[in-house]
């Protein structure tokens, strides 16, 4: 089964760590401007959800490309755009739901997630575990769990009311 | 690079500015971040210049690292010469300010002269432009941030901005950034509303290189370990500063009831638990947040439960809140602790001294130094919330005879309200005691009274001092970079070897301000935090520059003596009980009266003092009247006119 990030936005602190790692770990350099992932803040209400690609299975960006520049990795699964090919149309920058796909000003390339090879450094960075690097079953369970929680609570309510009726 | 980061002079009578680089040698010598600052200061500010005329440079910064691969390294400084003291203005916040500044191209701001009308500068990627700020004017400190973004068009901007406090040119004015990180002390935002600078916006995507990246990176993986596995920052990740000021307060540790007493009773409502669990209920399990790249996250986020801003967010709140709106004014209610807070992150006034001074004029009230004359009326007593309250408002919009008057700080306050009132005012160097009582520990006693800024606790303070930790471990901190023998002790009421703790902290700090480091990320609350020792190969690998911890120690030493310098330049002598190294009598003469049983009838020794002082002075190479000696200056390098290399 694959991994994939994914990301509880309730538990990230919008400290940004993640596009520092992200740019350093890529570009050797220091600038949220060239990370894969940034965060989207609402300073006024504190909320805070970090935006990163999903290296979605029909991927838009894949179906988009006018090339066939960006495939899919066949090792770690993560979608990987080939520079030999691509034209720097940026028409997957327009069309990604997520806005995942950045463009790299000073190299004019598009660049994206490419899960550091195996070992996201978001990740790795993250002490809140605001994003994770897991497989789908993992996090669908996770969920199912969650879910289950609050239909629990709510039904152990609903008794209570009818023994107090 | 870090290196080709620029200083930028910016004349607002003029509208010209000028972009320089900051030469290596610079960076030997003073690092950057508040080090530099203070040469700035010295060399820019006229002898004896009035803090609110153009004249008086406001100089804002970033730390050497801020923005490089090494976490917790956001602050942004100020330095001015302050309208609240006349001598050393110094703020220092944390937030997003800092790193966009440096993304921008920018380590350094200079700021002079006067805009004719509201200004804001808006400095982008290397550009530095003065734009209209009529439309912002009169708004409040969160609203001008929105206001700018919505009028460039851009939501990443990052604003350092005056509210109303700053425009009615309070003396201790903020400049705040974000929902409440604020450049809190000495009236930095005065000196920006006597320029007509409303705010400074910036927005960044030049790259910053990495000498060494993936060094750099996993360097910075052990420094987060070394940070995180601290347990007094899991606790400052949980409940923030108030932790701090509920732990003082269990053994006497606070000030209550302006200098009254050193325990709040009955602080159940405003105890750290208590504001979490409101930060809880209105947020969610998740709501503590932070500054940029910090793991600690140690602000709450909230809204005000009840009341008439309630729904309100806001974050917070800290010590000093708690401080201010709880124990100094003996009000034990959550929800005038959150509205206060509320209040000053919108107004942009510093809440330890806006908390300090109303707790100062509810004792005088109480005395019947001041009446209802003075108040109009106002039931100006301990306890009252709504007086409290309310005297905020009044001071930020300088309303009524007593709103101006407190408005202009202690010093002319108390020279205004007259009769004994001095002797009433918790103050050093014209600027407020921290919400803490320091009778019970005469190290802190000594860091309070010689702080550079005026009585302040982030100058010198060796907090771990009050752990009681074995003396091998106090030699292992305080004994390098430089070595020393003398004594050190365990017990936080005796006086030997507190005055090298000071010292030493006091170099600490200067050299983590200089870097742009949070104080929680080295030892002021936990002595396994990094220090010295761990500085060097953060600034190799992120900036390819070398320094060994005992150069780091020289640059500090080298900027804290500027400091003095300029103090002693613009009035400071020893003895002074307005602009010297003193404390009020009351630490000498009013015993504590509560807390744990060793604290209950503690004082500070007179004499004893006064030796601790001279030892203080000793470690520096000043004379007994503080001031460097000629071996000194030239030991530092600082025998000759401090020249201009920028």
């Amino acid at each position: 089964m694959e991994k994939f990030l994914t990301v509880n936005s309730d538990k990230c602190t919008g400290c940004r760590l993640c596009e520092l790692v992200c740019s350093v770990m890529h570009e050797g350099v220091s600038n949220p401007a060239k990370s894969r992932i940034q965060v989207v803040k609402w300073e006024d209400e504190g909320r805070y959800i970090p935006m990163i690609c999903q290296q979605c299975e029909d991927a838009p960006c894949q179906s988009v490309c006018p090339v066939g520049a960006i495939s899919r990795d066949k090792e770690f699964g993560f979608l990987k755009v080939d520079y030999d090919v691509c034209i720097g149309c940026r028409l997957c920058v327009s069309i990604c739901p997520f806005g995942a796909m950045n463009y790299n000003k000073t190299t004019r390339k598009v660049i994206k997630c490419d899960l550091c090879g195996g070992d996201p450094q978001c990740v790795r960075f993250c002490e809140a575990n605001a994003i994770e690097f897991v497989t789908a079953d993992v996090v669908s369970s996770l969920k199912k769990r969650e879910g289950a929680t609050r239909q629990s609570a709510a039904s152990k309510q609903s008794l209570a009311i009818w023994e107090h009726v | 690079m870090a290196l080709d980061r620029k200083i930028a002079y910016i004349d607002l009578s003029t509208g010209k500015t000028e972009i320089k680089p900051i030469p290596l040698e610079v960076r030997k010598k003073f690092i950057g971040g508040r080090g530099l600052d203070a040469y700035l200061l010295y060399n820019n500010a006229p002898e004896g210049c009035d803090p609110l005329s153009p004249e008086n440079p406001l100089i804002v910064s970033g730390g050497f690292l801020t923005a490089t691969c090494a976490s917790a390294t956001a602050r942004t400084h100020f330095m001015a010469k302050s309208p609240l003291t006349g001598l050393l203005g110094s703020a220092n916040m944390g937030g997003f300010f800092a790193p966009e500044l440096a993304w921008a191209g920018f380590h350094h701001l200079v700021i002079t002269g006067k805009a004719e009308k509201p200004v804001y500068l808006w400095i982008h990627n290397g550009q530095i432009e003065i734009r209209d700020a009529a439309k912002l004017w009169g708004k409040t400190t969160t609203d001008t941030q929105w206001a700018i973004r919505d009028e460039l068009g851009d939501q990443e901007v990052k604003s350092a901005v005056i509210g109303q406090a700053g425009e009615n040119l309070v003396r201790y004015a903020n400049v705040m950034t974000g929902i409440k990180n604020a450049g809190g002390r000495t009236g930095m935002g005065c000196v920006m509303g006597s320029k007509n600078l409303k705010a400074i916006a910036t927005r960044g995507t030049m790259d910053i290189k990495i000498a060494h990246p993936l060094e750099a990176l996993e360097f910075n993986k052990k420094f987060i370990e070394q940070i995180t596995t601290a347990k007094v920052n899991k606790t400052q990740g949980t409940l923030g500063t108030p932790f701090i000021w509920g732990a003082t307060n269990s053994w006497g540790g606070v000030r209550t009831r302006n200098f009254q007493f050193n325990q709040m009773e009955n602080a159940d409502e405003i105890e750290p638990e208590a504001i979490d669990d409101i930060a809880t209920k209105t947020i969610g399990p998740h709501h503590m947040t932070g500054c940029f790249g910090c793991q600690v996250h140690c602000r709450a986020q909230y809204k005000i439960p009840s009341g008439p801003y309630a729904g309100k967010y806001d974050e917070g709140p800290e010590y000093t809140s708690l401080g201010a709106f709880g124990g100094e004014p003996d009000c034990k209610s959550t929800e005038t602790v959150l509205t206060g807070n509320h209040l000053v992150n919108q107004y942009g006034v510093d809440n330890l001294e806006i908390g300090s001074i109303i707790s100062w004029a509810m004792e005088l009230y109480e005395l019947g130094i001041i009446t209802n004359k003075e108040t109009d009326g106002l039931e100006l007593r301990f306890g009252n919330d709504e007086a409290l309250l309310e005297m905020v408002h009044r001071i930020c919009t300088r309303k009524g005879w007593l709103g101006d008057v407190l408005a202009e700080g202690g010093i002319p306050a108390a020279q205004k309200i007259g009769k004994n009132s001095f002797d009433y005012l918790i103050q050093v160097k014209g600027m407020s005691n921290l919400h803490s009582d320091e009778r019970g520990t005469p190290a802190l006693a000594l860091n309070v009274a010689t702080a550079s800024r005026g009585s302040d606790h982030l100058r010198s303070r060796p907090a771990i001092d009050l752990y009681h930790l074995p003396e091998s471990v106090l030699r292992k901190v305080y004994g390098s970079p430089v070595p020393y023998d003398g004594p050190l002790s365990s017990d936080h009421m005796e006086y030997i070897g507190k005055a090298w703790e000071v010292f030493w902290q006091e170099n600490c700090y200067m050299a983590v301000d200089c870097l742009g480091i949070c104080k929680y990320h080295t030892v002021f609350l936990g002595a396994t935090l990094p220090n010295f020792e761990d500085w060097p190969k953060a600034i190799y690998y992120n900036t390819g520059l070398e320094f060994t911890p005992k150069e780091i120690w020289d640059v500090a030493e080298r900027c804290n003596n500027i400091e003095r310098l300029f103090n002693l330049r613009e009035g400071l002598t020893r003895n002074d009980p307005v602009k010297g190294d003193t404390l009020n009598h009351r630490y000498f003469d009013e015993p504590c009266r509560r807390g744990a049983p060793d604290i209950i009838g503690a004082k500070i020794d007179r004499d004893k003092f006064k030796i601790m002082i001279d030892e203080f002075y000793k470690h520096h190479g000043w004379d007994n009247d503080g001031v460097p000696t000629a071996e000194t200056l030239k030991r530092l390098g600082l025998d000759k006119e401090l020249t201009q290399l920028l």
